[in-house]
């Protein structure tokens, strides 16, 4: 089948669908590749690197939408501004399309694209298991965007990340807020962590915190109790309480930091708005907001989509198009996730397509079917362990029925544990000091014993070996100190048992050297 | 020398000896720990011969010196491919040692004890020689299996629980002859009957273990020896020689029990013996078609793959193919391919078997993976080769609940994207067991000897 990759016409997008490496896999499957010309020149990578993996360049775009059976594109379809075109009239019956589409926001582009008959997967409705990950392009995109909002901020910040003591005075720190601590969240951690930021995070999660202090950031906490996770590894709506004991948090935090980055997106709603205008105010002049959330509505009561605005002397960057601002960075991985996508709807690597709604993640991507809407999917299974269970018990009743144990392991334990301490006590209470002193001296050493060859590598058991079988060679101690007692048997027995042991000895220490000679890094 | 003085040096060999061992259980330090070992064998050795109660030397001389050729001979000697036979026969000496030592000090009436301390005495012999001969024969047998003198199926009398119940139960019985018969100066018959059930109970307890599970058996035989050396200790109320034994005897049990654990087997089942004999149900048949491939398809293979995991099994001992697989792995590697050796806990007939191999042909241990290790990596693996390896890359240990090896964690190279098996002919592997890895549709198939295949292999790539 061919694939067929437009260049994007949403204003400001430079990222491509796919890049030469990602292509050249995908002819790997047994697709034939086109691309329109000049799609990649936002990415910074030129046709010829294209053509040189033998991907196909198209000049005519409309040629180039007739001829593929399946589309990549990064945005969703939408009308050229200048060219007067629009990309759903440009599709055909049975055409598959694959790009970020957006269901929830976009009902009428979903049922434009259901009359045409074609079938879409939009990445953004991969469900987020870990099978999917590697196809997973929201979680790559928010990667850059994390990172590339911290580069915004310090772009628009007036002073260093870092703290310094200079002959020219002692500079503070930057102290970062990070509000959301999902992937975009910790990309901005990490990337203010290392150009020397004091950095702080919030998310209404509180399994994130360990997330977030391994990350070396502080994790600021709320005294209400409650529990944000929501479906999906995504955040849920909160109770109104929390929200107020939030924004009081806030509001405090607005007058010490100086760059603030928001994240914060409850999947399908408007972003809620935590930033207020008075918290702006109190801001130092100077500071930094970076909205990461713009695009549905912002996280800040002031922010301007697509837009740097500066108020009450806060610049407030309301870009969202971030990844694109990194665009081979985002191409790349975009395409990667793309390609692993592909690999899995073409199991048989013959270069057809098999959508099979049985696989829980292409049919949680899959938003339409050959003109049907299946948008949205049955609630992805998150929790695998109680279906790994029933997976698990048809298998244990063909297995034949185990012997039960008369009694459960914790008391055969106890029991074992008492009949050995009854059989001590049963020595001790016959036997003479002399034998207690030496069984004492026994039981001690088969603990150090346990001890010391408990943590031994394996690649060491047979070095291990040989000189444990050199050291109970020390048998040969007994055979001396009988050897002088009167008796030619005595004598006789004691000699042998001298040789043989000292063949031990000699031919267990000797080997092991001869091997630990040979190991070598 | 004076007492004192020579329980002093014992003090100093018992710590050269726990030295030893902690030293042996990691990379850098097991060069030193040898060398503790051999420092404090020294020290006991001559504190003992030093010590008053020696006189006999003419003949304690000749029997060391001989000794020692002897067993230094060996040592130079024998091939690495060999190691398990050569532990497996110097277990069965310090069996014999722990007999005579017993036969010595029973025949030996200078002592003056009475009472307790006497029937305790006695005891001891009696426990001693038995662990001795158990030992002894067991290990010989174990010697006989590993250098295929005697087959390595498992033989299994009819009745074997009761039989050695039996035997068990005459254990008991003579021993409580030898104490009232030692109590008036005899006592001498019971104890050579108990020798020869003894020696009978090793030869069957061995013989009933299949060769799959023959790395358990050889760290119990270490085991026993130990607690052979430790019971000669409490006999001669030698300290040394108690902690000597206790260390050996607990760190071979502590080395079986990490061998069962790898197998997810059961300690006493193994030493029950009759590996896959009990199964009740029936395990599935292996059905679908072998595709065998030849060296040249291999050489392209391994040209085209970028991270290459080599997993070795008792084939590549057999075949003596350590060398040829490092030069083809020194080959790769200069293409900078990443190659990684993956070993199963059991693979070889003695634990560390393949380590050891390996080390011999130079191949460094830090491409050397455990199964933990490499395992979550294998469907990143372009190709893997698996060289005389059977059970270990069995996928039915996993998914097959009535396989006899169910259970047992295995190293799961059919999530790679290829993987390339050598193997002389289809036979099932010492378990018996077929394995749907050779029938698995990314799975190609070598067969002939490992070695040649592989000297084809390098060819190929050199070229």
């Amino acid at each position: 089948m061919k694939i067929g990759i437009p260049k994007e016409i949403h204003k400001g997008e430079q990222r491509v669908a796919a890049t030469p490496d990602s292509a050249a896999k995908l002819i790997k499957l047994g697709f034939d590749v086109i691309l329109e010309t000049q799609a990649g020149v936002g990415a910074d990578i030129p046709d010829a690197a294209y053509e040189e993996v033998g991907v196909k360049i198209e000049k005519d775009v409309n040629k180039l939408w007739r001829d593929a059976d399946i589309i990549l594109k990064v945005r969703a379809p939408q009308k050229h501004t200048a060219l007067k075109y629009d990309e759903v009239d440009l599709m055909h019956e049975g055409q598959v399309l694959i790009s970020f589409i957006w269901p929830a926001q976009n009902k009428k582009l979903l049922e434009r694209l259901a009359a045409k008959k074609v079938t879409v997967l939009a990445v953004d409705s991969i469900p987020r298991l870990s099978r999917a990950q590697k196809m997973d392009a929201l979680s790559s995109m928010a990667n850059i965007a994390g990172y590339r909002a911290v580069v915004e901020a310090a772009q628009h910040f007036g002073r260093f990340f870092t703290g310094q003591i200079t002959a020219a005075g002692r500079i503070p720190p930057a102290k970062v807020l990070v509000i959301g601590a999902g992937v975009a969240g910790l990309a901005a951690i990490g990337a203010a962590k290392s150009l020397g930021a004091v950095v702080r995070a919030f998310d209404t999660r509180p399994e994130v915190k360990e997330q977030i202090e391994s990350m070396d950031a502080e994790f600021l906490m709320l005294d209400v109790e409650e529990d944000g996770s929501g479906s999906g590894g995504y955040a849920k709506t909160m109770s109104e309480e929390f929200i107020k004991a939030e924004m009081a948090l806030f509001a405090e935090q607005a007058k010490d930091v100086d760059i603030i980055i928001t994240t914060a997106l409850i999947p399908g709603k408007p972003a809620p708005t935590l930033i207020t205008e008075e918290m702006v105010k109190s801001m130092k002049p100077g500071s930094v907001i970076v909205d990461l959330a713009a695009e549905q509505g912002g996280n800040c009561a002031l922010t301007k989509k697509d837009r740097i605005v500066t108020e009450h002397g806060v610049t407030i960057i309301g870009y969202t198009n971030l990844p694109s601002r990194m665009a081979n960075q985002a191409s790349q991985l975009y395409g990667t996730n793309l390609r692993h996508l592909l690999a899995d709807l073409c199991p048989k690597k013959n270069g057809k397509l098999v959508i099979n709604m049985d696989d829980e993640v292409i049919r949680g991507a899959t938003v339409i079917k050959e003109g049907q809407i299946t948008w949205p999917p049955p609630p992805p299974k998150l929790s695998a362990a109680p279906q790994k269970a029933e997976a698990a018990k048809p298998k244990t009743e063909e297995a034949p029925p185990e012997p039960k144990p008369a009694l459960p392991e914790g008391v055969k334990q106890l029991l074992l544990l008492g009949a050995l301490a009854g059989a001590l006590y049963g020595i001790g209470s016959v036997a003479p000091e002399s034998f207690m002193a030496h069984f004492t001296v026994f039981v001690l050493t088969c603990f150090v014993g346990y001890q010391v060859i408990w943590n031994v590598t394996p690649s060491l058991h047979t070095p291990l070996m040989s000189v444990t079988n050199a050291i109970s060679g020390i048998i040969i101690i007994g055979a001396i100190l009988q050897i002088s007692s009167p008796g030619f048997m005595i004598t006789l027995l004691s000699g042998l048992a001298v040789l043989i042991a000292s063949i031990n000895i000699a031919g267990g220490f000797l080997v092991t050297r001869r091997m630990l000679e040979m190991f070598r890094k | 020398m004076s007492q004192g003085l020579v329980t002093m040096s014992y003090i100093v060999a018992s710590i050269l000896f726990i030295l030893s061992l902690s030293g042996l259980s990691n990379q850098e330090t097991a060069r030193r720990g040898n060398y503790y070992g051999m420092a404090g064998m020294l020290i006991a050795i001559i504190a003992t011969l030093l010590s008053e109660s020696v006189t006999a030397y003419a003949i304690l001389i000749v029997a060391l010196l001989i000794g020692g050729f002897i067993g230094a001979k060996a040592a130079f000697k024998v091939e690495m491919t060999q190691m398990p036979e050569l532990v497996a026969i110097m277990h069965s000496l310090v069996g014999m040692a722990a007999v005579l030592v017993g036969y010595a000090n029973f025949i030996d009436h200078s002592s003056t004890l009475s009472g307790v301390e006497k029937t305790i005495h006695e005891v001891e012999i009696y426990v001693g020689v038995l662990i001795g001969a158990i030992t002894f024969s067991g290990s010989v047998i174990a010697f006989g299996k590993l250098c295929g003198k005697i087959s390595g199926k498992p033989i299994l009398l009819p009745g074997r629980h009761l039989l050695n119940l039996g035997m068990i139960a005459l254990f008991i019985w003579l021993g409580n002859l030898f104490l009232t018969g030692a109590e008036t100066g005899g006592g001498l018959w019971p104890l050579i009957f108990m020798t020869l059930i003894a020696f009978a109970f090793g030869v069957h307890m061995v013989m009933a273990i299949g060769g799959a599970d023959m790395p358990v058996v050889v760290s119990m035989l270490n085991s026993y020896s130990g607690w052979a050396a430790a019971a000669t200790g409490f006999m001669l109320s030698n300290d040394l020689l108690i902690v000597t034994g206790a260390l050996v005897g607990s760190s071979g049990a502590i080395l079986s029990y990490i061998m069962c654990r790898a197998m997810n087997r059961h300690f006493l089942s193994v030493i029950a013996g009759g590996f896959g004999s009990d199964n009740a149900g029936e395990a599935a048949e292996v059905e679908g078609e072998v595709q065998s491939v030849d060296t040249a398809d291999v050489v392209d293979m391994l040209r085209d793959a970028k991270n290459i995991v080599i997993i070795p099994g008792y084939g590549m001992a057999v075949a003596q193919a350590q060398h040829t697989v490092y030069e083809i792995t020194k080959l790769l590697r200069e293409q900078n391919k990443q190659v990684r050796f993956a070993i199963h806990p059991v693979a070889g007939r003695m634990p560390g078997h393949m380590n050891v191999l390996l080390a011999e042909a130079k191949v460094p241990y830090d491409i050397v993976y455990e199964m933990e290790e490499i395992n979550e990596d294998f469907p990143n693996v372009d190709v893997t080769l698996v060289i005389g390896a059977n059970d270990i890359v069995n996928p039915s240990a996993l998914d097959d609940p009535n396989s006899p090896i169910a259970g047992m964690p295995v190293l799961e190279c059919w999530k790679g994207k290829a993987t390339i098996v050598l193997k002389r002919s289809m036979a099932a592997g010492y378990a018996g067991v077929g394995n749907p890895l050779f029938v698995h549709e990314n799975t190609r198939m070598l067969f002939g000897d490992a070695n040649e295949s592989l000297q084809a292999v390098l060819k190929g790539l050199q070229q």
